[in-house]
């Protein structure tokens, strides 16, 4: 198991290279003088010469890859000019908030996925199926942004059960029964789609494992239907619903984007669009780079949770 | 193209969508020459009417724009730069996709390298890099959201054209001299096609949803140009005050992008090959039970089916697959039920405790009693109560038939537990001591083994011992040597044949091997279409059999217990089950048979020897 865990670990390091070297090359990309893009509305002279020296713009591309590369490891992702802080700070506090935000979806779309997708299976064409099935439709298909607004007039307005917006309240909150109000309607509305997503998933993979020689075997045994559907079927159908996980975890932290926009949340979608509206390269820059090498640490996680659970591709 | 249509509107919801699509489509044409307000005419007296508003039926938005001339343009827009972004994504990602599979080697391997980084990223970090090097806008939003699914559609295309390229055509068009343009053009190119169309049609909706998004963030299209995102966008200030503003932007994208989804889900399912018989079926807890009325209780004694019947019904179709079957087995003892694969006698086996899958199975006739209790019909908790208990199974191939995933130990200690009423520690003990009496070696170790671990013998002593873990009184063996090489097949006989003596079991052995039946059975039935068309003592039925099939059956034999010969030599093939000849079912294939023979039913005759035949080899 460690020596999987190893060799997962150090296949991860060519695609983070890789992954520095796309926002490299994208970032390469924008037209002008790279450091007056960057800079944008403060640039003054001094500045921008500065900074050219800094990122060693003078220099061939490998150089300055290199350069910004070398700067990277060293956890010196540069400076906001638009917040005038080290970009890597700016990143930590923000992601930790959208950690939160998405996490939560995360493991509600998770539970609530696999749950419908089981019953919709164990009662194929029953009226839960139908149900379930209708429900998915539609929430697949709603857009995330639209729901959180509608959750929005109607929880918060309407019926004034949650707060608006935001994470904490600015008078006298702060504390975790604080954090779960305001975490209530944004970690829903955000694990909609994905739970739209996994429930027709594990759906489709129940009403395939259910039809297996094993699951006969179990009912012969004379167990309870419960334990035929909820552990020797989940147990096989999961094999294939783990990696959909992985996948859907990146929707989730995508649509994390959109959702703290609507509630205000200070996460680092939102930290993104703002710095993009300014033109705060750098910033845009190191928060991409940071989100993505997560994102390829949580998919190395999955892979050895799969690993786990199968004792066939152990072998 | 026509049985598309009609698969595809065969699917109700297809349908609907298509329709509800359409319509959103040809008003969007149309929106140019419809009476609209223009879209950014702006009226600052009559901000935020709300809907239903004397010439404006949406209302109006915060600078007292029409929400009904603005939700319009804004829809057509939404929806041409959606199609544009997939067809865009489409095209290029089938483009990478076709030559890094048609070319394979450095070249497949140094784009699908690409490929995967690019799908390391959470898909917005990628677009929202792209739009900040391009700067917000439409276009950019639109470059965005269809750079960003190129990854998708190149791979999935990747991996069909791969799978064309070794096909024998493709290798026919390369050596009758054609160039690659030419075999790209014109044998894998029509071969691709759907599978882009499935894609496209399928991710549509979704891009419809990421431009709309961007644009919902700002970095889409600029004012005062809006598309269906940014009208959300600039509506959500005035969210609280004027809900419409928001609401009819929004639901018009739900409504979009649901009929996008329902109908890509059609033509998905209409133009995948693997899902025109329908979705999977998920067999039931128990077999249906269709039965009019029991028939009378006869004698009783240990189990007893009493002309049972079971069908499997597909679509219109009804195969009778168990048609009439009574048998008899006694304390102790073991009969043997023979045929040829299709003759039922699995299913005979599987009706017994309510096992075989439903749909499409259903029990619609006669009785299985045990101890005098009739199971069919059973509520489920009583059958479920005997299952393992009182009747255990035995299954043909014990890696399929192993869950694959729990360590044997447990499999068995699970068996053990859903019974009887001890700890788990107590039945993890009595699991090493089950595998101990079925002459497993090691068998502390082995209960800690996952079913692949271990080789097919060995698996099926697991089999067996599962069957044995609640001292059933019955167990139903269905073929359950058939998957085993000759000396192990011989060992698990062996194996079977000391535990019935030890313990008393009495075994209904489903085999097509008269070898095995020699072996272990104390008597034999033979069935044919459904039917046992003989049966009677083993050693009595082996010297002079009685039923033409089944003397052709022990021809076929050619040395007791020889293992896998199939039943090839007899000519002509088992019949259908859905269309029974009137008569005797064999005979097609009967060299005996004649006219009376086909004229109408004929009875299993007999006390001891029972025959069902007109012309019997010898008459017993
Ligand atoms: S009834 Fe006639 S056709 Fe059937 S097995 Fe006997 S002889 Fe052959």
């Amino acid at each position: 198991m460690g020596g999987y865990i190893l060799r997962r670990l150090i296949s991860a390091i060519p695609v983070l290279l890789g992954i520095t070297m796309i926002v490299f090359l994208i970032m390469a990309m924008i037209p002008g003088d790279p450091a007056t893009a960057i800079l944008g509305a403060y640039a003054t002279p001094e500045n921008v010469e500065r900074l050219n020296r800094y990122l060693g713009l003078d220099q061939p591309l490998l150089q300055q890859y290199l350069i910004w590369l070398g700067n990277l490891l060293q956890g010196d992702f540069g400076r906001s000019f638009a917040l005038n802080r080290p970009v890597l700070d700016e990143v930590l506090e923000r992601f930790s908030a959208t950690l939160i935000l998405a996490g939560t979806a995360f493991v509600l779309c998770s539970l609530l996925g696999i749950l419908a997708g089981v019953v919709s299976a164990a009662r194929q064409y029953g009226l839960a199926d139908k149900t379930i099935t209708f429900a998915v439709i539609v929430g697949i298909s709603v857009p995330s942004f639209f729901l959180g607004m509608m959750m929005i007039l109607f929880f918060a307005v309407q019926l004034r059960w949650l707060p608006v917006s935001g994470m904490y309240s600015i008078w006298g909150g702060g504390d975790l029964p604080d954090l779960i109000r305001h975490l209530t309607m944004p970690a829903l509305a955000l694990s909609v789609v994905a739970t739209g997503v996994i429930a027709r998933l594990t759906r489709g993979a129940m009403l395939e494992v259910l039809r297996q020689d094993f699951i006969r075997t179990a009912r012969a045994k004379g167990l309870h239907e419960r334990r035929v559907i909820w552990g020797h079927a989940l147990r096989a159908a999961m094999v294939s619903v783990i990696p959909v996980l992985g996948i859907q975890a990146g929707f989730v932290l995508s649509g994390a984007v959109y959702i703290e926009m609507v509630f205000q949340w200070p996460g680092i979608g939102r930290m993104l669009v703002d710095a993009i509206l300014k033109r705060d390269i750098l910033l845009v820059q190191g928060g991409v780079v940071f989100v993505a090498a997560c994102y390829v640490g949580f998919n190395i996680v999955v892979d050895v949770a799969q690993h786990l659970l199968d004792p066939r591709i152990r072998a | 193209m026509r049985l598309f249509l009609q698969l595809l509107f065969r699917n109700r919801l297809a349908g609907f969508g298509a329709v509800v699509l359409g319509v959103i489509v040809v008003l969007a044409v149309l929106t140019p020459i419809l009476p609209l307000h223009p879209p950014n005419e702006t009226n600052t007296a009559n901000r935020f009417l709300r809907p239903l508003s004397e010439g404006h039926w949406l209302g109006t938005d915060h600078l007292g724009r029409d929400l009904m001339s603005r939700l319009m343009w804004g829809t057509r827009l939404s929806l041409a730069v959606g199609f544009a972004a997939a067809l865009f994504a489409g095209l290029a990602g089938a483009a990478i996709g076709v030559l890094a599979g048609y070319f394979g080697g450095r070249i497949d391997n140094v784009t699908m390298r690409g490929i995967d980084m690019l799908m390391a990223f959470p898909y917005i970090l990628l677009a929202l890099a792209i739009v900040a090097v391009l700067g917000p806008g439409l276009m950019n939003a639109l470059i965005a959201v269809a750079v960003v699914n190129i990854p998708f559609f190149a791979r999935n295309i990747r991996g069909v054209t791969a799978g064309i390229v070794h096909r024998e055509f493709v290798d026919a068009a390369r050596l009758s001299g054609m160039g690659n343009a030419r075999i790209l053009w014109s044998e894998v190119l029509p071969n691709v096609v759907p599978v882009i169309v499935i894609a496209m049609s399928t991710t549509i909706g979704w891009m419809i949803l990421e431009t709309a998004g961007l644009s919902f963030l700002g970095l889409g299209s600029q004012p005062p140009q809006a598309d269906l995102g940014s009208m959300l966008g600039e509506a959500r200030s005035a969210l609280i005050t004027a809900p419409h503003t928001s609401i009819v932007p929004g639901a018009m994208i739900l409504l979009i992008v649901m009929s996008v989804n329902l109908l890509g889900d059609g033509v998905r399912d209409a133009l995948d090959p693997r899902l025109r018989s329908g979705a999977p079926s998920r067999p039931e807890a128990t077999t249906r039970v269709e039965r009019a009325t029991a028939p009378e209780a006869t004698e009783s004694g240990l189990l007893r089916l009493d002309r049972l019947e079971t069908q499997f019904r597909i679509g219109k179709r009804v195969y009778r697959a168990v048609n009439g079957v009574s048998l008899n087995l006694s304390p102790g003892e073991c009969v043997g039920l023979i045929g040829e694969s299709g003759s039922g006698k699995s299913v005979t086996a599987l009706s017994v405790m309510g096992l075989v899958a439903s749909p499409p199975g259903v029990i619609t006739g006669g009785a299985v009693r045990l101890d005098g209790q009739d199971l069919i019909g059973a509520p489920y908790e009583m059958l479920r109560a005997l299952r393992g208990r009182r009747v255990a199974y035995i299954f043909q191939d014990p890696l399929s038939t192993l869950h694959p995933l729990y360590r044997i130990g447990d499999q068995l200690a699970e068996a053990i537990t859903a019974h009887q009423p001890v700890g788990r520690a107590a039945a993890r003990a009595r699991a090493v001591r089950l595998l101990e009496d079925v002459r497993i070696p090691n068998p502390a170790a082995r209960a800690r083994a996952f079913p692949h671990e271990l080789s097919g013998g060995m698996r099926q002593r697991v089999g067996i011992a599962m069957a044995l873990a609640n001292d059933p009184d019955i167990i139903i063996a269905d073929e359950p040597t058939t998957a085993l090489d000759v000396t192990v097949q011989a060992q698990v006989l062996a194996l079977l044949d000391e535990l019935r003596r030890s313990r008393g079991l009495a075994i209904l052995f489903i085999t097509h091997d008269f070898g095995v039946v020699s072996q272990l059975c104390d008597r034999v039935a033979v069935m044919y279409g459904g039917r046992v068309v003989e049966e009677g003592p083993t050693t009595d039925l082996l010297a002079a059999p009685a039923h033409p099939y089944t003397r052709r059956l022990i021809a076929c034999v050619p040395e007791l217990g020889g293992g896998r010969r199939r039943l090839a030599a007899i000519p002509g093939l088992p019949p259908a089950v859905d269309d029974l000849p009137p008569g005797c079912a064999f005979a097609p294939r009967c060299e005996r048979a004649q006219d009376a023979c086909r004229a109408g039913e004929i009875a299993l005759a007999g006390k001891v020897r029972k025959v069902r035949c007109l012309f019997p080899e010898t008459t017993p």
